[in-house]
């Protein structure tokens, strides 16, 4: 892998493979020290276009974690009020010697034009352009579901996919990376994806999907559900004619407090609630629904950290091969152990 | 008609892409035509496999001089209009300042003729400083030396329904046409991109069909309503092929242009989020490719107009949302309608001789243009070789424009010669010298 900028594209084995070595990164996060030296010597760039406190520093904490040297690099605004071009930018931090690029990106294929130019050589992830993509979001959520779908069925989750797991993902599908890349990832690792959402808030053409698409939560979730994804609602949506009012929003497409009793009327005691954060408690979903025990918030965010230490790992550990078992990674844990110590 | 410029003796070519035949060319006229011609003094070329046609008139180039002399000057595009078979062109009226008096329009007609490249037609602006607000002066631009009679806002559609339908009124004063390019603006609010099946997975704010297709129906009705001249310009759709078929069998006076880009590219390309192919309207799907290849086949498109839109290389080497839409096309036109037009058996050069030349210079009402090739007639005449093959390499191009969405494809068809007004400005597929207009002092 030299670079992470969709899923669309990721295979089902390096897909697996990513969440394999979540899951031993995820390992390292569980112990007194969290640190290993994969990466020592290795600079990561954290590019950030626009603001994103949550996914840079859980960034930042999976390049730490890896003993990468972290760069925080905050172009905040438009490059052109900046004043400097996305070009230049690049150049810069390939004069200074990043090995990795972050790149949180208001317009929608910036990755893209990265890893495609001269302009520099870095490996680049995408974390989250526009209203394109974001792939260790899809991931880290698809690590969730995979723990939760493994211990469901009594297996351990690695070399694991989701196959014959039902997922709804419920929203501003439109505007949302989130639920592009979720819909690829998930379709690839065997899920069934339906979208729900008003059908003002889906792109033309979303038929070509590979997913179902609904504009009832209610049906949706008594059809049976295993997983319940709730996007947020951008504040500038909700004066564009999108929607009539937030309450009629909530009411309609919103996770509120009936459909979270629902779910146990109909039986559902396994199926899990998710949230990419941050949440808008009370318009997409209730703080009843939040904080339940079936809601993954926290679970997400913690899973988040090892992911992206998988993808950095894979990315800069060279290793380019298709997926067999880890044992760089095993080497380097054992490494840490005496060197951290 | 300007004498002076030399005699030429073109044998054999191939005229309109029939039967070979000698052309004579004399004191800017062709002054005879049949085979074994011969005449003392003149400069033999041997036309053996090449196709003699009118000069191609483009009825819509951004030469962006003045204001934008970093992307272009009249003289580096007429000069890439020369090597691309132009003898004229329309330039458009978004320039800085906008082409929305007479004093601009004449500027930019001197500048013209002063490169002496081709025949620079300027087009007006329909309102002041493209603004949609008010009139700009027409009549003015109408009688001033560069005697405009294309009007457009090109770049902004003219969206306010009355403005629209007192600007196709009043033009008729003086045989005007409003070109317009129809674009809904609220319903393109920061578009990227066709909105559809590709836009979808891109994440990029979608150009609805619908947005080109409504203003459209609402113009041939306004038209039709105040009996005037309706141009619209780069039409993009299958749903507005449709609109301007079904407005010709009323017998509404619409015509109808579509660029080179759209009759080979699709939105296909923009996966790439390369923004060399984000243009204005967009790149669309392979139905309305095939749909703009038969409406132009059919005569439902009257012309294909260039849109040559060049750009500095920083507003291309950017995020795509940040990227100026626009694309090169005066060098590349012709071997792109020989690729999909009659390489594909939709044409023949008489066709090809039609929608490049003759309705371009109709619209425009250039009188010396789009002529047959015939005796008396004006020598306005290129050379194809239409069985050459090339490479597209935007920085071999004379247009200072290095955005061209066909980098690197290879096409058929090559101007071997120029002939503008009797001078050759392009000789051997190279710049020859520009009419020498110290000679023709005067003429119009």
């Amino acid at each position: 892998m030299k670079h992470l900028l969709s899923t669309q594209d990721l295979s089902r084995s390096n897909a697996i493979r990513i969440l394999d070595t979540a899951e031993e990164m995820a390992a390292v996060g569980d112990r007194e020290v969290k640190k290993l030296p994969a990466l020592r010597g290795r600079t990561v760039v954290n590019l950030f276009f626009e603001d994103s406190t949550r996914t840079r520093i859980s960034f930042e904490a999976a390049a730490k974690r890896l003993s990468a040297d972290v760069i925080n690099f905050a172009a905040k605004g438009s490059s052109v009020s900046k004043g400097e071009s996305l070009k230049d930018t690049a150049q810069t931090l390939s004069a200074m010697g990043a090995d990795a690029v972050v790149i949180r990106h208001w317009a929608s294929g910036a990755p893209h034009r990265l890893a495609a130019t001269d302009w520099i050589d870095a490996g680049v992830i995408n974390a989250g352009d526009g209203t394109h993509e974001h792939p260790t979001q899809a991931l880290l959520d698809a690590f969730t579901m995979r723990r939760h779908w493994s211990r469901l069925a009594g297996t351990g989750s690695e070399g694991a996919d989701l196959s014959g797991m039902r997922v709804a993902i419920a929203g501003d599908v439109l505007h949302s990376r989130v639920a592009r890349s979720n819909v690829w990832l998930l379709r690839t690792l065997g899920a069934d994806v339906t979208l729900v959402a008003p059908p003002t808030l889906l792109p033309i053409g979303v038929e070509k999907w590979p997913c179902k698409v609904s504009y009832n939560l209610d049906e949706t979730l008594e059809g049976g559900v295993d997983a319940v994804m709730m996007l947020r609602v951008q504040g500038e949506r909700m004066n564009a004619s999108f929607f009539p009012t937030t309450r009629e929003y909530s009411r309609r497409w919103g996770f509120d407090d009936t459909r979270l009793r629902s779910l146990d009327k109909l039986g559902m005691k396994d199926t899990i609630i998710m949230h990419p954060g941050p949440m808008n408690r009370g318009l997409e979903i209730s703080a009843a629904a939040a904080d339940s025990p079936r809601s993954t918030v926290l679970d997400q965010v913690r899973n988040g950290v090892s992911v992206r230490m998988a993808a950095l790992y894979l990315l800069l550990s060279g290793d380019t091969r298709e997926p067999a078992a880890t044992p760089a990674l095993a080497y380097a844990g054992t490494h840490s152990t005496k060197e951290t110590n | 008609m300007a004498g002076n410029t030399g005699t030429y003796l073109i044998q054999g070519a191939s005229i309109l892409g029939g039967e070979p035949a000698d052309l004579l060319i004399r004191d800017g006229i062709i002054a005879e035509t049949g085979n074994g011609l011969s005449a003392d003094g003149a400069t033999v070329i041997d036309a053996a496999g090449l196709v003699a046609l009118p000069g191609m008139v483009d009825v819509h180039t951004h030469l962006r001089e003045p204001g934008r002399e970093d992307a272009e000057t009249v003289e580096t595009g007429t000069r890439a209009a020369a090597l691309g078979g132009y003898t004229a062109v329309h330039a458009m009226a978004n320039s800085t300042p906008v082409a929305d008096t007479a004093g601009v329009v004449e500027q930019v007609y001197s500048l013209g003729r002063t490169a002496g490249w081709v025949d620079v037609r300027p087009v007006g602006a329909v309102t002041v400083g493209l603004a949609g607000e008010q009139l700009a002066e027409l009549g003015a631009m109408a009688d001033s030396r560069a005697r405009v009679r294309m009007f457009s806002d090109d770049g902004i559609c003219v969206h306010d329904p009355v403005l629209m339908r007192r600007a196709l009124e009043y033009v008729k004063a003086f045989d005007g046409v409003v070109a317009q390019h129809a674009q809904e603006p609220r319903l393109t609010a920061g578009a990227q991109m066709n909105e559809g099946e590709v836009s979808a997975v891109l994440g990029l704010t979608g150009w609805p069909a619908v947005a080109e297709e409504s203003i459209i129906a609402r113009d041939v009705l306004l038209a039709q309503h105040v009996g005037s001249r309706l141009h619209v310009c780069h039409v993009s759709t299958a749903g507005s092929v449709e609109i301007i078929r079904w407005a010709k069998e009323r017998g509404i006076n619409v015509t109808a242009e579509v660029t080179p880009h759209h009759l080979l590219l699709t939105d296909d390309l923009v996966r790439s989020y390369d923004p060399v192919y984000k243009v204005n309207p967009p790149l669309r799907t392979d139905a309305d490719v095939q749909a703009l290849r038969a409406g132009l086949a059919d005569g439902t498109i009257d012309v294909v107009g260039t849109d040559h839109a060049p750009h500095p290389s920083e507003h291309k080497e950017c995020e795509w949302a940040q990227a100026a839409m626009g694309m090169t096309g005066l060098e590349t036109a012709l071997s792109v309608v020989q690729h999909t037009m009659i390489e594909t058996g939709l044409m023949g050069w008489a066709d090809f001789a039609r929608v490049t030349s003759t309705a371009a210079a109709r619209i425009g009402r250039l009188e010396d243009q789009g002529r047959p090739l015939e005796a008396g007639e004006p020598a306005n005449v290129i050379l194809v070789d239409p069985a050459a093959r090339w490479t597209v390499d935007p920085f071999r191009m004379a247009t200072m424009g290095r955005n061209s969405p066909f980098k690197g494809r290879e096409l058929p068809g090559k101007v071997v010669a120029t002939f503008f007004k009797g001078h050759p400005t392009v000789l051997d597929g190279e710049l020859n010298t520009p009419f020498p207009h110290a000679a023709s002092a005067g003429a119009a």
